[in-house]
Order: C-alpha cells, then sequence, then structure tokens
C-alpha cells in the first residue's frame, strides 16, 4: 500500500505566471525514499511543503495512510512527520539534547525519562557519541554535526514519514557522501517513507528507491533509477538522468540488460569463467572482468541457471544502446 | 556630608514622600514603555510596512529634545504629575519598540521554520523559540529606556510633576548648593543602580548557547 500519494495537486502562488506545482499525481510506496529532482524552481520545495501543510495547495488532495491530510489540523500534522532543511535551523539557545527532545516534548506523550534514553538511542544513531555531545550547543558543532542534530530531531518522535529539502546541500563533498552513507545506513534500520528534495542526480541515484522528475511544476518521469537510465520519458530526463553519464550506467545498469546476445552455450575458451549475478551492477562485472582477466563471465542466480555470458564488449555495446536511445529522442523532439 | 545628611533628615524636606514619587514618575513610564513598545513591536515586524512606520517613528520621537516633550503635554494634561510621566513614557518606548524589532527580526528564520516544521503552535515559537532569543535584546533596550527615563525624571521638577527633582529645582532657584547635590545625588545614584542591574539581568538572560565559545 502507498505511504503517500498526490491527487491532482497543483499550487498557485498569487500573481505567478504559471503554477508552481502543477496537477501532480504520483504515490510512494511504504518504506521506500523518493528523491524530488529537477532544476532549481521546478516545484520541489513547494510540493514538499504541501506535505506538512507548511503551503496550502490550490487544489487536489495529498493522502497519508488512506487520510486526506487537508481534513487534517496542521498542527497535529506536522508532529506526525519529520521535516529536515538544508538551513537546519537548530534553536542555538538549547543544547544538542534539548534541540532533540523539543521535537517530542511538543508532540507531547513522552515521559522525562523515556526521553533521555530516546536521546541518547537517536545520538548514537547519527553518530554522536551521546556522552560527548549531548551538552554542546549548536555553536559548538560543525555544519555536519549540525545536520546530524537535526536528522536525530526529525527522528525523535519515530515518524513513519520523513520530509528532507536538500538536507546535505550545505555540506563539504566529504561530509556530504558520509552522511548520505549513513542515511542509508540509518534507513536500512528505521525503513521510513522518506521524501527527498535534490537538485544532486549523484545524491538522487544513489539514495532513491524512485526518483520523481520534476520540470516546470510537472512530473515528467517517476521511475526507479534504472527506469530513467534505460527508459527516459523525454530528452529532459535523458539529460538530467545523464545519458552521457558512462560512470552512472556502470553503477546502476544491471548486468542483466546486457549480456552479450543469445549467447548461453559457452565458446570455446569460456568453460571456466567466473560467474557473475544478473542483478548486480556493470561496474561490478567490468572489474571482476578486468581483474581476473576472463574473457567473459557466466551471468547466473544459483547454481546452475545460467541466463548468458557478459564481455566488456557486451558492456560498452549495452552502454552505448541506452546512449542512442537518448540521442533517438533529442532527434526526435528536434 | 553633614550638611547633606542634615537635609534628608530633616522632615520638611519629605524624603520619603519625594522618593516614592520619583519612584512612581520612574517605574509608571518605564513599565509602559515595555508594554508599549514590546507590544508595537510583536505586532508590526512580519510587515515591511509596518515596521518601517514603527521605527521611523521611534526614530522621530527619539529626535524630540526632552524639554521639547516634557511641555509638549502641558497644554493637555495642565501641570502636575500626569504630563511628565506621559512624556516620560513616550521617552521610553523607542529604545524599547527598537530592541524589540531588531530581536524578532534577528532570529534565524530556519529555527523558526524547522519550529513550524515540528508542529509548534505560534505561542509555542514564541515562548519557546523567540523570547529566549529576543529577551538579550529586549532587556538592552529596556536598560537605555530606564536610565534615560530616570536621568530625565527630575525636569519633572519644571512642571510640578515632584520628586528629587523638586530639590534639584529649588535648589537652583535658591541657590543652596546642598540642595542641589542633595537631589542630584539620589538621582545619579539612583540612575547608575538601574545601568548595573540591568545589564546583570541582561547577562542573566542571555542563554548559555548564545555564549558559548566554539570548541
Ligand atoms: N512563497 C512563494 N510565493 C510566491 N512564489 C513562490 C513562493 N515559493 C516558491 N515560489 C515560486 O514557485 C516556484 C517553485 O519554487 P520552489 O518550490 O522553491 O522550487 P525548487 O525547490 O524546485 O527550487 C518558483 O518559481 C518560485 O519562485
Ligand atoms: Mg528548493
Amino acid at each position: 500500500m502507498s505511504k503517500i500519494a498526490f491527487r491532482d495537486i497543483t499550487k498557485r502562488f498569487p500573481g505567478a505566471r504559471r503554477p508552481a506545482v502543477d496537477s501532480v499525481t504520483f504515490a510512494v510506496p511504504e518504506g521506500s525514499t523518493c528523491m524530488l529532482v529537477g532544476t532549481s524552481g521546478a516545484g520541489k520545495t513547494t510540493l514538499l511543503r504541501m506535505v506538512n501543510r507548511l503551503i496550502e495547495p490550490t487544489s487536489g488532495e495529498i493522502i497519508i495512510d488512506g487520510k486526506n491530510v487537508l481534513t487534517e489540523n496542521p498542527i497535529e500534522l506536522r508532529r506526525r512527520i519529520g521535516y529536515v532543511i538544508q538551513q537546519i535551523g537548530l534553536f542555538p539557545h538549547m543544547n544538542v539534547a534539548e534541540n532533540i527532545r523539543v521535537t517530542a516534548e511538543v508532540a507531547g506523550g513522552w515521559t522525562q525519562r523515556r526521553l533521555d534514553v530516546r536521546v541518547d538511542e537517536l545520538l548514537e544513531l547519527v553518530g554522536l557519541p551521546p556522552v560527548e555531545y549531548r551538552r554542546r550547543f549548536p555553536r559548538e558543532l560543525s555544519g555536519g554535526q549540525q545536520q546530524r542534530v537535526g536528522l536525530a530531531r526529525a527522528l525523535a518522535t519515530d515518524p513513519a514519514l520523513l520530509l528532507m529539502d536538500e538536507p546535505f546541500g550545505a555540506l563539504d563533498d566529504i561530509t556530504r557522501t558520509r552522511m548520505q552513507d549513513e542515511l542509508l545506513q540509518i534507513q536500512r534500520n528505521v525503513r521510513k517513507t522518506i521524501l527527498f528534495v535534490t537538485h544532486d542526480m549523484d545524491e538522487a541515484f544513489k539514495l532513491g528507491d524512485l526518483i520523481a522528475v520534476l520540470d516546470e511544476g510537472k512530473v515528467a518521469q517517476l521511475g526507479s533509477p534504472v527506469d530513467l537510465l534505460t527508459n527516459p520519458a523525454n530528452e529532459f530526463v535523458a539529460r538530467l538522468a545523464g545519458a552521457d553519464n558512462v560512470m552512472r550506467q556502470l553503477e546502476f545498469l544491471p548486468v542483466s540488460g546486457a549480456l552479450d546476445r543469445e549467447q548461453t552455450v559457452p565458446f570455446p575458451g569460456w568453460e571456466n569463467v567466473p560467474e557473475c549475478a544478473p542483478n548486480a551492477s556493470l561496474l561490478t562485472a567490468m572489474l571482476k572482468l578486468l581483474e581476473t582477466n576472463a574473457p567473459a563471465l557466466s551471468v547466473q542466480t544459483g547454481n546452475d541457471s545460467r541466463v548468458g555470458y557478459i564481455t566488456l564488449a557486451s558492456i560498452t555495446s549495452g552502454i552505448t544502446k541506452t546512449r542512442n536511445k537518448e540521442r533517438q529522442l533529442a532527434s526526435e523532439r528536434a | 556630608m553633614d550638611a547633606l545628611l542634615e537635609f534628608y533628615l530633616d522632615p520638611r524636606n519629605n524624603l520619603v514622600e519625594q522618593t516614592i514619587t520619583f519612584f512612581q514618575l520612574c517605574l509608571i513610564p518605564i513599565a509602559l514603555a515595555i508594554v508599549i513598545g514590546v507590544v508595537v513591536g510583536v505586532l508590526v515586524y512580519r510587515s515591511a510596512a509596518l515596521s518601517f512606520v514603527a521605527v521611523n517613528a521611534s526614530n522621530l520621537i527619539r529626535a524630540v529634545p526632552v524639554l521639547a516633550a516634557l511641555f509638549i503635554f502641558v497644554p493637555i494634561f495642565k501641570i502636575g504629575f500626569l504630563p511628565a510621566a506621559v512624556a516620560l513614557t513616550l521617552l521610553g518606548i523607542p529604545p524599547v519598540l527598537l530592541n524589540t524589532y531588531v530581536g524578532l527580526r534577528g532570529v534565524d528564520s530556519a529555527a523558526i521554520e524547522a519550529a513550524r516544521g515540528m508542529g509548534m503552535t505560534g505561542w509555542q515559537i514564541m515562548t519557546r523559540v523567540q523570547a529566549p532569543l529576543v529577551l538579550p535584546v529586549l532587556a538592552a533596550g529596556v536598560r537605555t529606556a530606564a536610565v534615560q527615563v530616570v536621568a530625565t525624571a527630575p525636569l519633572g521638577g519644571l512642571i510640578g510633576a515632584g520628586g528629587y527633582g523638586d530639590y534639584i529645582i529649588d535648589g537652583v532657584n535658591s541657590l543652596n548648593t546642598t540642595e542641589i547635590l542633595a537631589g542630584s545625588i539620589l538621582v545619579a545614584a539612583l540612575a547608575m543602580l538601574v545601568e548595573i542591574g540591568m545589564s546583570w539581568l541582561e547577562r542573566r538572560l542571555t542563554p548559555a548557547g548564545l555564549k558559548a565559545q566554539a570548541a
């Protein structure tokens, strides 16, 4: 069942030339991470802020757990949803523990003792040793550490839905990469439904189960990272997804899409080549080919259910195939 | 010194009554200035147009000479305590209003956004986020206002408001230096006390997180 669904949701700001969000309809399954991507001004933030009603839609419905949020009390609604923003916005007069507690205090229903335990749990979860960090003030933390607290604060009440608006956008490259890795790690444990705004396609591909591409307020495409690479809906998506980004294709395209034709019977000399799973990335396969110096890899799931072979040549043609598709889309439009 | 002490102890000089009057002449305007300044500051800070009006009106009031402010209400309220209290209130409002405004504008908008996002009510945002961050700035404004009011209140003697100003003005009229000194010392001491007390309060109100040095 879907956790959150947008139904024909539109936001028109007074005096704007076109709607910031234009009849958006899509759903995100429970426990998955949906990345909202698009160029600046595409309406990502507006769409996100309508979910917790920091912005009121002009028309349409937003359904969470089968209930239209527009019929709910906005204050109660926000207390059930985690919210993380790029500017973080920790309260400078509260220490780390207080900053995390306040979310749960506002939501209510927590005893002081449970809160103490919860704060320490969350600090552990985001990689800040409680003994060292509990009593620090925001000013005494680096940007990355502050955003860890921002994340811990959003998770304080254990919300099922998390809204994140370019949370790592202001961090340096190294810190950003580390935070992304840790979010993936955390997500493996907590399994939230996450709506995550970013304009960084690498981030979208890395973190997303689903990617919703927004263009001028409309959803240009909703799909998995692989969908976007292999079947971009239009030239805009193709360009954004990175048709020319060989590294991304290697990382995200599965071996199963780049098999050496229908070659299931081994060529002479291929009898003992190493194996490879069909859902492994082209990059994994390529590295294995280079490392082992084998002429091919046998692509198979279990023991002997071989689906085919993959070679350096078939990897190259697999990538070229996707790239040709982009070119074709581009020329169709021209 | 002896002459001073004698003056203070002389029952004809009504030290106790004059002290009470002077305190009333200071405290009532300060209290009113705080209430009015804070309320107006809170009401206008969100609107660019309203704040423009309020801030400029405050600056205008500050430019009015104290004596003019004191006498301007005499035609309306006649002489006595009331016109002086009104003038002193007016004098106290600008620093309170300006600091309330500056303090509120100074609160990080991301903190407000986060507060709204976690489901704080307007009241919770005000009490839990804005108030702790604005209070030290407000206290600085109140300190300025209070010192100014205390220092100006003796001029109330000119329009018959009573208080320590009577001593000074009497003394000037009768060329009695002891009496002038008796009034001035009290006013100066009180102004300094206010300054010291309010500075202390200001430091007390500043949250540790704003004082903390980066580790
Ligand atoms: N409060 C607002 N009032 C008027 N226009 C707005 C407001 N917020 C956003 N917009 C406009 O809506 C469009 C989408 O903005 P936004 O959702 O912030 O884009 P993104 O997050 O994708 O960069 C932009 O054209 C922006 O100027
Ligand atoms: Mg944005």
